[in-house]
């Protein structure tokens, strides 16, 4: 049995060394640490690491094929790239959260079994929550506890599934996951928390733009596509999961419409490019299961450069409202190309990373004729070119100028966004880079005349009707609800007109009781009060009558 | 090169932009109607121009859907959950909010 440092290991104790580092060191140490990742991940040797017996239960910590490599290269790519983002950052805790959280992500993706797995998908929440919470406002802390709360009932649905499974099975091995009985959709629910799909999804768009801007990157790219990774090694051609894909694609598309935030705008749309993952995993084709993984990877790198522009804006001018954002693309002309860069690969524009991975969902779901799901996957992608392309960037740095008057980011996170920014790129014009990486061999070329034609048309005319609607497509100074309306309104709504039920009950019950001890202390009054027959004083003249009385009566009745 | 002057530059001459950009589009469709398309697997993919149509209704559709959707039932006022959207401590719900928005994440930084 070979062995092999797990790179999560390498980041737990990355983590726990660094409170103890300070100053320049620690900005090394947290380079440096990330880096080592990168080198582990890919020079690790497919195979199965560490198996072992605990009470019985096989154990394989460390499963390394295709399919995992391909996640935990991106994975430790973009924990780089995240770090370099946030090298100013000098809260240690947002740093040691992001390294453990890495490092739980990498777990996942490595895990052989449902209960290491288990494990290190409880670790991603528990780490993942500070990067929302340790932004320190109000909201956040709410937004975070939310997070915490709906991951935990996800947690649970997932240890349930397992244990059952395990008595169904006799094995933890996380392979195919078959039977279609409770522990199936215990396990699959567990899985779609994570990944997001309606209406389970709403903790996304809640807490990612409430989270710190470096903690974002972390959090865009690992909780989601850890919860893809799952989804294609225990649910491929889930037949459920092509329609939930096409309607998160499209949910994300219609809430980024109604978004004013600029990171809940992306945050929708981090739902919906996850939307032609799950329905790529539904339609479980070998092109279909490339894609998904090779657009999970793309996804990662565009969503965290999106995310790092955004960050840039809101860090140095403070605002994150379109409605009070504009006219500052001469003063930040740097974050705006590379985000555009983003943008573009994200829209699936020819030469950038999404069209080499996104057109082969599509084009599996021509293969295998699904004629909604193309036009309806279509449609999404003009959607997200329409938000992420245009309107985001239209009203954040052209339109309107809000007189805001910023210097340009700080260089770290320029250079996190520009090795990000060259990754897309270099994705989008060398594709057999990453096709070599997937799973299963590529037989698919992106670059068609009729796909380059297709894409085209497609995403340029919809900036036609972008500009034709263009003014009705600002921010407005308004919230949209979400499902997450049924925990933030409906529940605490009914737990107040229950507790209202209740008081009322309660009173009409002690008032009910209070009356009839009321009466019972009464009537015992009456008659043992002070006032009471039994408890008045007989006077003695009465007494010494009654006497003579008995006493004559005695002896009338002696003689007779 | 000052990035910032090149994107001034562009802005300054945007009706020309424009007037590029009709004729890249009307080439692409041009190119389309021209071009046979290789794929028949669905009956509009050998219509030429298709993609530009599918991509202005699509863009109508999910304006006009969202917004919608948005008026009739989805859009809430900014402090619908009793908590300012991006509230930050200086909208004085965390005391004295001294600090600047936007920068709660670096609050230790050296």
């Amino acid at each position: 049995m070979p062995e092999a440092l797990h790179p999560a290991a390498l980041l737990f104790i990355g983590a726990l060394v660094t409170p103890l580092l300070r100053g320049r060191i620690r900005q090394g140490w947290l380079l440096l640490v990330p880096a080592l990742v990168i080198y582990v991940v890919f020079t690790l040797a497919p195979g199965e690491y560490g198996v072992g017996e605990v009470i019985g239960i096989t154990l394989t910590p460390m499963r390394v094929d295709s399919l995992s490599l391909v996640f935990a290269s991106v994975f430790a790519i973009v924990t780089l790239i995240g770090a370099i983002y946030a090298l100013h950052v000098d809260d240690v805790v947002q740093h040691v959260a992001a390294l453990l959280y890495a490092g739980a992500a990498l777990g996942v993706v490595f895990a052989g079994d449902l209960i290491t797995l288990y494990i290190f998908w409880e670790i991603m929440v528990f780490t993942a929550v500070w990067l929302i919470w340790r932004r320190g406002n109000v909201v956040s802390m709410a937004a975070g506890y939310r997070y915490m709360l709906v991951h935990a009932a996800g947690g649970m649905a997932l240890a349930a599934g397992i244990v059952l499974y395990y008595m169904q099975t006799g094995s933890v091995a996380f392979d195919l996951i078959e039977g279609g009985g409770l522990a199936f959709y215990l396990i699959l629910v567990g899985f779609m928390v994570n990944a997001a799909v309606p209406p389970l999804h709403a903790w996304l768009a809640d807490a990612y733009p409430e989270a710190t801007v470096t903690g974002a990157i972390y959090l865009s790219a690992l909780t989601t596509k850890a919860a893809v990774y799952t989804l294609i090694r225990g649910y491929p051609g889930t037949e459920m999961l092509v329609w939930l894909g096409v309607l998160m694609a499209l949910w994300g598309v219609v809430y980024a419409v109604l978004a004013n935030d600029i990171r809940r705008l992306l945050a929708y749309h981090i739902i919906s490019q996850v939307g032609y993952m799950v329905a790529g995993v539904g339609m479980g084709t070998i092109i279909a299961l490339n894609g998904t993984a090779a657009h999970a990877f793309t996804h990662i790198l565009y969503k965290a450069l999106l995310f790092m522009g955004a960050g840039a804006v809101i860090h140095m001018t403070g605002k994150a409202k379109l409605t009070e954002l504009g006219g500052i693309y001469r003063y930040m002309p740097v974050t705006l190309l590379l985000y555009m860069i983003g943008a573009f690969s994200i829209s699936a524009f020819p030469l950038f990373s999404g069209f080499v991975s996104k057109t082969m969902v599509v084009e599996a779901a021509a293969l295998d004729g699904r004629a909604w799901v193309w036009l309806l996957l279509s449609l999404a992608s003009a959607g997200t070119f329409l938000h992420t392309g245009l309107k985001l960037p239209w009203f954040t740095f052209f339109g309107a100028d809000s007189g805001l008057r910023p210097k340009e980011a700080p260089l770290n996170m320029l250079i996190a966004m520009g090795i990000a920014a060259f990754l897309c790129v270099f994705i989008g014009v060398y594709p057999a880079w990453l096709y070599t990486m997937l799973p299963a061999p590529v037989e698919y070329d992106a670059y068609t005349t009729g796909h380059v034609l297709w894409e085209l048309q497609l995403l340029l005319f919809t900036g036609v009707g972008f500009f034709m609607l263009l003014k009705h497509l600002g921010g407005e100074p308004k919230i949209s609800i979400d499902t997450d309306w049924a925990y933030r309104m409906l529940l605490p709504r009914a737990a107040g007109g229950l507790q209202r039920i209740g008081q009322r009950l309660w009173h009409a019950t002690v008032g009910v009781l209070l009356r009839r001890l009321d009466a019972l202390v009464t009537g015992l009054s009456e008659h043992h009060g002070p006032q009471g027959v039994l408890a008045r004083t007989w006077p003695t003249g009465s007494m010494l009558l009654w006497v003579a009385v008995l006493l004559a009566v005695f002896m009338i009745v002696r003689y007779l | 090169m000052d990035l910032g002057k090149v994107l001034d530059g562009l802005v300054a001459r945007k009706t020309l932009l424009k007037r590029l950009m009709w004729v890249v589009l009307a080439g692409l469709v041009i190119a389309d109607l021209l071009i046979p398309s290789k794929y028949d697997r669905f009956p509009w993919e050998s219509i030429g121009g298709f993609g530009a149509f599918y991509g202005f209704i699509s863009c109508v559709l999910i304006v006009v859907v969202s917004k919608a959707l948005g008026y009739a039932a989805l859009y809430r006022a900014e402090d619908y959950y009793g908590e300012a959207e991006g509230g930050r401590p200086s909208d004085g719900k965390l005391g004295a909010g001294a600090r600047e928005p936007g920068e709660g994440q670096e609050r230790r930084d050296a």
